[in-house]
């Protein structure tokens, strides 16, 4: 087993990750381009771990950890996304204004607390 | 190169093949289809790695539960159906920058590693393999982790309730 292929396949991967996170606007594809990026960091582990000389599974119990972190992460960041567009009625990322307009009275921060 | 570099070969060429149609596909269910494609062939990759409990794990979470999750919020965002015009900005940042960061890495492997074969080793990634250490070993992470999950969506479902 050359260990250089599913690094290739990682590194080209987390590259779209990139790409992905960079480029959409839609912030339900940002969130898939995230998890592009720790799929690749994933494989990283999987194959350093296939490389080790002993039988010792460290890299795989990593990857176990970033799947329930990416899981925690997904839930997360999709009740955000989707309160976001309950609130703001948009779901481009580049559409939501970052602050309140001035003069205009907090009522969506009331709703959110 | 043997029977089994060929094969990571030719399932490495479906993940990115996949992965791209994820970035670069402009309807935004499909994307979601695509990403099962990509994760799916991952998993197949794991199970060549031989770990055969992260590849399961992989199809569990990640095709079972996170595509779904993140094909209902399609749903509920009202995602509309058929090709969406204004998906994405220019590629042209993000593609200068994704291509310096693969650029980046596969010189960084390729350093690192070069052309080192290395003999798979035989039951590596079996449940026990794996299941001794975290409960040894790895254990206070491991229940961290729990908690974190947990919290993580006890938050998610605070988040989601709003105010009343």
């Amino acid at each position: 087993m050359h260990p250089l292929i599913p690094y290739a396949v990682a590194s080209i991967l987390f590259g779209l990750g990139v790409v992905g996170v960079l480029r959409r606007r839609n912030a339900i594809l940002l969130l898939m381009a995230v998890e592009l990026m720790l799929n690749a960091v994933n494989l990283v582990f999987i194959t350093a771990n296939a490389t080790l000389p002993k039988a010792e599974p460290t890299g795989q119990i990593f990857t176990l950890f970033v799947i329930v972190i990416a899981a925690a992460e997904i839930g997360v960041g999709l009740a955000v996304v989707l309160q976001l567009f309950r609130l703001k009625a948009a779901i481009n990322v580049d559409e939501i204004p970052l602050a309140e307009p001035a003069g205009e009275p907090e009522k969506e921060v009331a709703d959110a607390g | 190169m043997t029977g089994l570099d060929f094969l990571l070969a030719g399932i490495g060429l479906v993940v990115v093949g996949a992965g791209w149609a994820v970035v670069a596909t402009n309807q935004v269910v499909r994307a979601g289809l695509w990403l099962v494609v990509c994760l799916g062939a991952l998993a197949a990759e794991f199970l060549l790695l031989t770990a055969e409990l992260v590849a399961w794990t992989q199809v569990l979470i990640y095709l079972g539960a996170v595509v779904v999750l993140l094909l209902f919020a399609v749903m509920l965002t009202r995602a509309p159906i058929g090709p969406s015009p204004d998906l994405d900005r220019k590629i042209g940042p993000a593609g200068i920058v994704g291509v310096g960061v693969g650029l980046g890495l596969g010189t960084l492997f390729s350093v690192a590693y070069g052309w080192t074969r290395y003999d798979l080793p035989a039951q590596h990634g079996s449940a026990e393999v794996v299941g001794g250490p975290i409960f040894t070993t790895w254990v206070l992470p491991f229940e961290v982790v729990s908690v974190l999950l947990l919290s993580a969506l006890v938050g998610a479902v605070v988040v989601s309730r709003g105010s009343k």
